[in-house]
């Protein structure tokens, strides 16, 4: 049987030239990313803004949205979203969050019921408190701030601290692509959203440190090989499994994102992007940011090992 | 790395076959779980409530409002201190700011004022032999002006009692329900989180836990008229309070004759004359006597019974009502007569308390995200399948077998923890075996480097093994890191993702190493194989 192959068995593209190109490249989108959040930010959903959140199925036939817009339009709610769902029987409304008060959002919700449970089906409700979407934005943060601070430590104590510092930066640029994905595209941003972002951390390092793994091998038996051809080498050589993978992963994906139902589409979503972002950093980014973050040939051979921490660490901003 | 001792072949199938029985009763319906034998496992894995419908209610204690309340409990306390013979004059009386204020008249008063006020502060011990902390806190000044506040130890005991109580009062409430088992826990200091599986009415079910349901029974007051003291002062020691039907202001009595803490039962029933829902009450013993006594004095007048700060209904007292029972009627439906009874049977709630935050889904759309996800994930693990197959032949189905191997004992583990199995989590398993392939691709390229730097069949795989197992390590803990700390700082459904993906890192790593190991040393043994297949 012949085997597929993606990739050729031997292969040796000179990633490293491509890096006057790629650096530059994820500068400019990571900033851009930055800026569409600060300019345009994120479509935060109800968990980090407070508000309702109410799915909705029509017991006959399509669900009719002006009337649906019209019957909530009449109860003076404020800002009310009414959007199709999935299929034309479900409607999904959103609802800012009313007055000042916790739980004056309860009223809202007994009010909608009441305008629309004769002809609808409710089939999700969620209310969100400002008090609660405070915390749990705070948390998210934390959760995403504290992961990033645990990892960098377990690849220091694993590698070097180049290697440390080259993960974090790849997988930050990964984040800010997503969040700047979001951003451009205006998926809702959840809670779900701060799972898939963790997520992404978490497989982009993956890929990351496979890398990293072939690399510090190597560096230990071509002692005396250029760092870029040595990085080339490591990265031709986990070509062949960098690329299995993400297909993989990527086919689970898909099928998940067509198949797995609305409720997690965008959650799902942030994740393919992830795995597309973290394949094309842990081969463009993060094997040569170990050339500009100064990782020695000799690092691993032991004699050299204080000379290379005392090099200038201020270049590392990609 | 390809040799496996006897025993340890055993393990690994005993593993597996344990696995598989743990998973199984998963896979069948409840109809066939029961005439399962009892020596087998039957355990199931608990479903979120995303996946079987539910609701998910975080409440929180109105701190605010208990302290008003308390502090107009503490003003009438002041005032009785200082009514006591000998009197001490005192002007303004109230709760003012954030605590009871009072101010004494004369200044010789002021230092035996202070004696009685200080026998107000009601000190509490802090568990066995700890020291003592006072609830109020006291500030008086040389010119009579007297504040009182809580202490923050005091209110932070207060409040610990309160949720402790509101916990007790809920589980009340909804065990009269029926609904299926509810979780009502404890969060934070002053939170409350109910969760309640396969609820498909969180309206009634938010109905009957946040109302306080604080029945009281008050005289009255005839001298003017509802609309006459809304408009101008009503007399003092009494207060104006809405009527729930008509809307109509009512002129009470502001203290109770009788509570709903002194009720032994209530019940819904139909009135025998016009057939209405109405709810049947029974005081205690002491209540009775109190009831009787106040009916007996109080004849031809009107009481009211008043439930959080509405009042229900307004009759007539037409004689002596000795036997302690009573009948409540005001328009009441068949169910809202009977949520009425269970309140009143279960008690009145300590403070109020707020909803911050509500997630219900209703059992159809758990019903079809438990279908959407069956189907991605059999899709996806179909097109894994067949991908590793076409890639690596003959490996790629050892691969598979280890693939399904993992899937089983994630479910297996699981089940076994009672872990709570949500759509992120479903997402989890999916991504599991996306990634648990990864495993096994690192293996099989490194068998092929190995092969191609010149090495025989048998010695490529055993470095190949041997070489990869660092790498898997590394890569699955940096995912593992990023998993706990999701686990432990995210909630609900997320926190069941969380789950999912460190039991599937855990699974992965186990059966990539001795599942598709233990395969290709049996095929190797067999086989005596010259030539790779990949």
């Amino acid at each position: 049987m012949k085997l597929l192959r993606l990739v050729p068995a031997k292969t040796s593209y000179r990633f490293m030239r491509w890096r006057v190109l790629s650096f530059p490249a994820s500068a400019i989108i990571a900033v851009a990313a930055v800026l569409m959040f600060v300019m345009v930010g994120l479509n935060y959903g109800i968990d980090f803004k407070g508000g309702s959140l109410i799915e909705i199925r029509s017991k006959q036939g399509p669900a009719d949205l002006s009337q649906v817009r019209a019957t909530l339009g009449s109860l003076q709610l404020g800002d009310v979203q009414v959007q199709e769902f999935g299929e034309p029987e479900e409607v999904l409304i959103r609802i800012e969050h009313q007055g000042e008060a916790e739980d004056s959002q309860q009223e809202v919700i007994t009010k909608v019921r009441g305008a629309l449970s004769d002809a609808y089906e409710f089939r999700r409700t969620e209310v969100v408190g400002p008090r609660v979407s405070g915390e749990l934005a705070n948390k998210g943060l934390l959760a995403v701030g504290l992961s990033l601070v645990m990892i960098l430590f377990y690849i220091w104590f694993r590698f070097e601290w180049q290697f440390a510092v080259g993960a974090i930066i790849t997988t930050f640029n990964d984040i800010l692509f997503t969040i700047g994905f979001f951003s451009l595209f205006q998926i809702d941003f959840s809670l779900s959203s701060i799972a898939a972002v963790l997520t992404i951390i978490g497989y982009s390092l993956n890929d990351t440190v496979v890398v990293y793994d072939r690399i510090r091998e190597n560096l230990r038996r071509y002692k005396k090989m250029k760092l870029e051809d040595l990085l080339d080498l490591s990265i031709n050589e986990t070509l062949s499994r960098t690329t299995m993978t993400s297909v993989t992963t990527l086919l689970a994906l898909l099928a998940l994102y067509f198949f797995g139902g609305e409720v997690i589409q965008s959650f799902v979503l942030a994740m393919i992007i992830g795995v597309v972002v973290g394949t094309y950093s842990s081969i463009f980014l993060a094997a040569p940011l170990l050339i500009l973050l100064g990782l020695r040939t000799s690092v691993f051979s032991g004699e050299d090992k204080d000379g290379t921490e005392d090099k200038d660490s201020g270049k590392a901003t990609a | 790395m390809l040799y496996f001792s006897r025993w340890k072949i055993t393990t690994i199938v005993l593993v597996v076959l344990g696995g598989l029985l743990t998973t199984l009763p998963n896979f069948l319906s409840s109809e066939s779980l029961r005439s399962w034998p009892d020596f087998l496992p039957a355990k199931q894995v608990v479903l979120g409530l995303d996946l079987q419908g539910g609701a998910y209610l975080l409440y929180e204690v109105d701190k605010d409002d208990y302290k008003v309340k308390q502090y107009q409990q503490l003003e009438g306390s002041i005032r009785r201190a200082l009514r006591e013979k000998p009197r001490i004059g005192y002007t303004g009386l109230g709760v003012v700011e954030g605590a009871v204020q009072v101010r004494i008249r004369d200044a010789q008063d002021v230092s035996e004022a202070r004696k009685r006020l200080e026998g107000l502060l009601n000190p509490q011990t802090t568990g066995f032999g700890g020291p003592s902390v006072n609830e109020f806190a006291l500030d008086m000044r040389d010119d009579g002006l007297a504040r009182m506040t809580f202490t923050e130890d005091g209110l932070d005991m207060r409040l610990n009692a309160v949720v402790a109580q509101s916990i007790e009062v809920i589980r009340r409430r909804i065990d009269e329900l029926g609904t299926t088992e509810p979780s009502i826990q404890k969060q934070g200091s002053d939170r409350i989180l109910v969760e309640a599986p396969g609820e498909s009415d969180p309206q009634r079910l938010k109905n009957v836990i946040g109302q306080t349901a604080q029945m009281t029974f008050h005289l009255v007051d005839e001298r003017m008229s509802g609309t006459q003291a809304l408009n101008g002062r009503p007399p003092v020691g009494t207060h104006v309070v809405m009527g729930a039907e008509d809307n109509i202001p009512y002129l009470l009595d502001k203290t109770p004759l009788l509570t709903g803490d002194e009720l032994e039962d209530a019940q819904a029933a139909f009135d025998q004359r016009n057939n209405e829902p109405v709810v049947n009450f029974r005081f205690d013993l002491t209540g009775a006597r109190k009831f009787a006594k106040v009916t007996r004095e109080n004849t031809g007048r009107r009481f009211a019974i008043v439930l959080d700060n509405t009042v229900i209904t307004a009759p007539v007292i037409r004689e002596p009502i000795t036997g302690g029972s009573g009948t409540i009627s005001g328009s009441f439906s068949v169910q809202s007569a009977n949520d009425l009874a269970v309140l009143l049977r279960a008690g009145a709630l300590p403070a109020k308390l707020t909803v911050m935050e509500e997630r219900s889904v209703g059992p159809g759309l758990g019903q079809d995200s438990i279908e959407a996800g069956k189907i991605a994930a059999l899709i996806g693990a179909a097109l894994v399948v067949i991908y590793m197959i076409a890639s690596y032949g003959l490996f790629g189905v050892f691969a598979n077998i280890a693939l399904a191997v993992n899937v089983v004992l994630l479910f297996a583990v699981l089940t076994m923890l009672q872990a709570t199995l949500t759509l992120p989590g479903i997402a989890g398993i999916v991504l599991t075996v996306g990634m648990a392939v990864d495993a096994n691709v690192l293996i099989f390229e490194r068998i092929r480097e190995e092969a191609r730097a010149g090495r025989s069949a048998l010695g490529s795989i055993d470095a190949g093994f041997q070489r990869a197992l660092g790498t898997i390590l590394d890569a699955n803990i940096t995912t593992l890191i990023a998993a706990v700390i999701l686990f432990f700082i995210g909630t609900g459904p997320v926190k069941g993702f969380s789950v999912t993906l460190m039991v599937g890192l855990f699974t992965t790593v186990f059966s990539a190493f001795t599942v598709s190991r233990l395969l290709i040393a049996l095929w190797v043994r067999r086989r005596r194989p010259s030539k790779l297949p990949i």
